[in-house]
């Protein structure tokens, strides 16, 4: 057994789905043109002031909900320091009195990680700095984007309740989980849409006292959140085990090098002389609209796992019970339940979901259930073959939906009849008597060369799995 | 002669008896007689104000309403963003920006047909009570030239005072409209807090600041301020409900109205100040108010809270100014040294003696015992408002200690110089609104003015006792000219 146990504590930033920015109605979007989603309230120009998002608030309530959080009237502050890419020099931000407190977040694993805050901030521009290698200390010069500054977040702070990187990816995932099934996030860790900062620090197996914790900052993929601990647990515990001392700091993960590298000891950690937002007012919800918001949540991950199950029947193999976190956590369970509804066996939809579906996710949560559920039943019925199948979802996923059959026969894939197949499967073996001799020997991966001709024949039209049943019939 | 007031300046440019062009340009030809002395300008917008003066015009002559201010020429203190004309705070930091985008006061100007004709002078971001701390230079009172005007609003009171414009706005912080129009003999006021949408009034403190009319009459100051008041959804301060009734109870009279005289607003001014007030209530009393000494300790520790909450507002507001986006730039090897020279250069030095007061006021382990104990003593301050407003309907004090300082008097003091705004700065911490109309002159002939207080949103009540005011100290001039 281990001689020092990992503790772990996880501030994640989410961004929210809000059509505008928390303050002004700039458009909150992705990928944009530079500095063309900006206006005098997020830029800070002189004179102008911050109006609150309501469907911000909105959203942050069904977060704190979701995470048993006490949702609580609150007050902004003003988080002051200088930042070329923080448009005011100060983040307006929540800080004694932030809207949601105390909850906790049950893992798939059944472990509990407490939640002591999710408040309610706005994001910064982001910083690119030009010339050379793109690395700061080369740079000639930077260029900043404003398009981000101002968009709606919740920092999601946790207790220091997590004991590995393992736990540490699992509360991430689920949490992201959350933040799909809820509306308030598209969970895309690849646009930043979730951002992590893990506070490390390791102690001797039960000791009562945490160690000194170091804060790890740009972990912007569960890779990186795993690597990243991981990393600094081997650095900290040999550092105690030689000198008894870890220094208190902020560093960074250098995803690259592999590593965290010091930014800022707790010596020079920022003042950031916190006061009150003069330029807003407090916020306290009405109960009606914390019940609206309530209301608004839907089923919850776990409720939604458990949903799938139901539909897959006994007890689902292990491949099985990844697609369906793959498939909740990425919000495309609703799909997998329309699909069923029309008459679709869950294991294939689920199939489709976790792969072609989840992997262009924008496309598929814009997906009309019905064209979905059709398709899937078409490739059910052996209408379409597998790769035919995935052909026409590629379809209907970039139109948003549509008929699969009419997409089917403009394609010219028509299934072929068994008559047709177990003829061209007959062709093949007569040709190649000598083949056919060493399969029924007991040669079964000359079944990939009589699948090929097959395919050949018809013009790719049949099904592969059909034709090995096929072969497999006629060897008896 | 008196000139115009903008009231009957509206009138006739509505029923098409003058035209707008001929009120501003005639408004342009006085800035231009006058200002190369007073200073009282830091851009005169004279194509623009042309251009809008011809669309008043075209209305008129159209038969559409051109508005309630039609063809009457404004100034705007230089921390009102204006569209496309220079707002600068007479800071050098903001040396050459545009400002994209109209203040929510100076689109409603605009629609009620006024003229903006140029840009007014003030202490850099509004800090100051003299129009000395003026990257521009400073601004001189109409009556006298080596007198301040004072500020920070000197320059939009001075433009007014000296007749070059009938109406002004400037803000008022601590006392930066009211205190400058007593020392420039117009009439001056503060709205309570929420009142006029602060969108586009370059912030010094926040919960503070409130944008306020300037003009030569209280009927004028009332319609100006009908025309800014109302609720924005730009500003989240901004109080959502009707604006008051302002203008329609000015001939009401003050018989039966209760004014308390605070002592704490008498008894630090000087003598001459002191009298002009006992006047003024005197004659109130005379028209049928119900007046009574009372005292209000609570407002002697106002200028101290004042100067924790104001600076460490103002250390956040004017943080943006890094040399990133707009304004001036010094360059430096790398951005915090960028920063750094960009300040350093671009702030004068009572701005930056605030910015360090309000860092200091709000740094980890002095916020409870400076910002926090500040606030608590307005709190305080609120309380015994409340409490003399149970008594009483309006109080009534003076409006500056003294009458027109000479410049350079109190620069090397700037404690001497805060001393300046003791009277006007409660009702700031209040958030109440209070009002500076000219009551005489002091022993130096130059002009004092006595401050009317009311409590939140009664600002109809407020104008009903200022207007009572103004027609007593009429009387008390015609009076003086016959020798009575």
């Amino acid at each position: 057994m281990s001689a020092w146990e990992t503790v772990i504590g996880l501030e994640v930033h989410c961004e929210l789905k809000t059509a505008t920015k928390l303050f002004c109605c700039c458009r909150n979007e992705f990928g944009a043109e530079p500095n063309t989603n900006v206006c005098p309230v997020c830029l800070g120009l002189p004179g102008s002031l911050p109006v609150l998002n309501e469907f911000a608030v909105e959203l942050a309530m069904r977060i704190g909900t979701a995470l048993n959080c006490e949702v609580r009237p609150s007050t902004f502050h003003r988080k002051n320091y200088f930042y070329p890419d923080m448009p005011k020099d100060y983040q307006i931000s929540q800080y004694d009195e932030p809207i949601n407190v105390g909850g906790w977040l049950e893992l798939p694993d059944s472990s509990r990680v407490r939640i002591v805050r999710a408040h309610i901030e706005e994001d910064t521009g982001k910083t690119s700095h030009q010339g050379d290698t793109g690395r700061i200390h080369a740079a000639d010069y930077a260029l900043v984007d404003y398009n981000r500054a101002g968009v709606p977040l919740v920092e999601i702070v946790s207790e220091p309740d997590i004991r590995s990187s393992a736990q540490a990816r699992r509360y991430v995932t689920e949490l992201q989980a959350v933040l799909v099934a809820t509306g308030a996030s598209d969970g895309k860790m690849e646009e930043g849409s979730l951002r992590v900062d893990a506070n490390v620090s390791v102690r001797r197996a039960g000791a009562d006292a945490y160690g000194t914790r170091c804060e790890i900052k740009n972990l912007n993929s569960l890779r990186s959140l795993g690597r990243a601990i991981d990393h600094e647990v081997d650095r900290q515990v040999p550092l105690l085990e030689a000198t008894g001392v870890v220094r208190q700091e902020t560093r960074h993960w250098d995803e690259d090098a592999g590593r965290t590298i010091p930014l800022r000891s707790k010596e020079e950690a920022f003042d950031y002389r916190y006061f009150p937002e003069p330029d807003l007012v407090p916020l306290a919800p009405d109960p009606a609209w914390q019940a609206r918001a309530a209301g608004a949540i839907g089923l919850l991950p776990a409720a939604r796992r458990e949903r799938l199950h139901g539909l897959l029947g006994g007890a689902p193999a292990a491949q099985q019970v990844d697609q369906v976190h793959v498939v909740v956590g990425q919000g495309l369970d609703d799909l997998v339940v329309a699909a069923a509804a029309q008459g679709a066996p869950a294991e294939l939809a689920l199939v489709r979901a976790a792969n072609e579906l989840a992997a262009d996710l924008d496309a598929a949560r814009a997906l009309d259930p019905a064209a979905f559920g059709a398709l899937v039943v078409m490739e059910t019925r052996g209408a379409l073959t597998a790769t035919q199948a995935k052909a026409v979802l590629r379809e209907l996923m970039s139109a948003g939906g549509g008929d699969p059959a009419a997409i089917a026969a403009e394609k010219g894939f028509e299934a072929l009849s068994e008559g047709t197949l177990a003829a061209a499967v007959r062709e093949a073996v007569d040709a190649n008597p000598d083949e056919w001799a060493r399969y029924c020997g007991g040669e079964d991966k000359l079944a990939g060369f009589f699948t090929g001709l097959v395919m050949r024949a018809t013009g790719g039209k049949a099904d592969g799995k059909a034709i090995a049943a096929e072969l497999r019939r006629l060897r008896g | 002669m008196s000139p115009e007031s903008a009231l009957a300046i509206a009138g006739a440019v509505r029923r098409g008896e003058r035209t707008a062009r001929s009120v501003t340009d005639a408004a342009l030809e006085a800035i231009a007689g006058r200002d190369p002395e007073l200073h009282a300008f830091l851009h005169v917008a004279a194509d623009e104000a042309r251009t809008a003066a011809d669309a008043v015009d075209r209305a008129v002559a159209a038969g559409r309403d051109p508005g309630p201010l039609a063809g009457v020429p404004i100034a705007l203190k230089d921390n009102l963003c204006t569209r496309g004309i220079p707002t600068t705070c007479a800071s050098r930091i903001l040396e050459g920006w545009r400002p994209p985008y109209d203040a929510t006061v100076v689109g409603r100007l605009r629609a009620a047909g006024a003229v903006v004709v140029g840009k007014t002078n003030l202490d850099e971001f509004a800090m100051g009570s003299s129009t000395e701390n003026s990257c521009a230079g400073p601004t001189r009172h109409p009556m006298d030239p080596t007198r301040v005007p004072g500020g920070s609003s000197g320059g939009s009171a001075a433009a007014v005072g000296a007749g070059l414009v009938p109406l002004a706005l400037g803000s008022d912080t601590g006392g930066s409209v009211r205190q400058p129009a007593a020392l420039c003999g117009t009439v001056g006021m503060k709205p309570t807090y929420g009142l006029v949408s602060r969108y586009g009034l370059v912030a010094f403190a926040s919960s503070l600041d409130q944008i306020g009319p300037f003009a030569r009459s209280v009927a004028d100051a009332a319609a100006l301020l009908e025309v800014i008041a109302g609720h924005d959804p730009l500003d989240s301060t901004s109080i959502d409900r009707p604006a008051p009734e302002i203008g329609r109870s000015l001939d009401a009279g003050v018989d039966g109205l209760r004014v308390g005289v605070v002592a704490e607003l008498l008894d630090d001014t000087a003598p001459d100040v002191a009298r002009r007030v006992r006047e003024a209530a005197e004659d109130l009393a005379r028209s049928g108010a119900q007046v009574e000494d009372l005292s209000m300790p609570e407002m002697r520790f106002g200028l101290s809270a004042y100067y924790l909450i104001a600076p460490a507002e103002a250390s956040s507001n004017l943080s943006r100014y890094d040399g990133v986006r707009y304004g001036l730039r010094v360059d430096g090897p790398d951005v915090a040294a960028m920063n750094t020279a960009t300040r350093t250069a671009g702030f004068g030095p009572e701005v930056k003696r605030r910015i360090m007061l309000g860092t200091y006021a709000l740094s980890a382990g002095y916020y409870d015992a400076y910002y926090g104990k500040a606030q608590r003593v307005r709190t305080l301050i609120i309380r015994a408002f409340d409490r003399a407003y149970e008594r009483v309907d309006v109080l009534l004090g003076a409006t500056a200690p003294t009458t027109a300082f000479p410049i350079g008097e109190r620069t090397a003091d700037p404690l001497a110089m805060y001393m300046s705004d003791v009277c006007t700065i409660p009702s700031n911490l209040s958030g109440h609104p209070a009002i500076s109309v000219p009551f005489g002159a002091g022993d130096d002939g130059l002009p004092v003015g006595v401050q009317v207080l009311a409590p939140a949103l009664c600002e109809g009540r407020m104008f009903q006792v200022a207007a009572e005011l103004e027609r007593a100290a009429a009387r008390r001039a015609a009076d003086g000219e016959r020798g009575t």
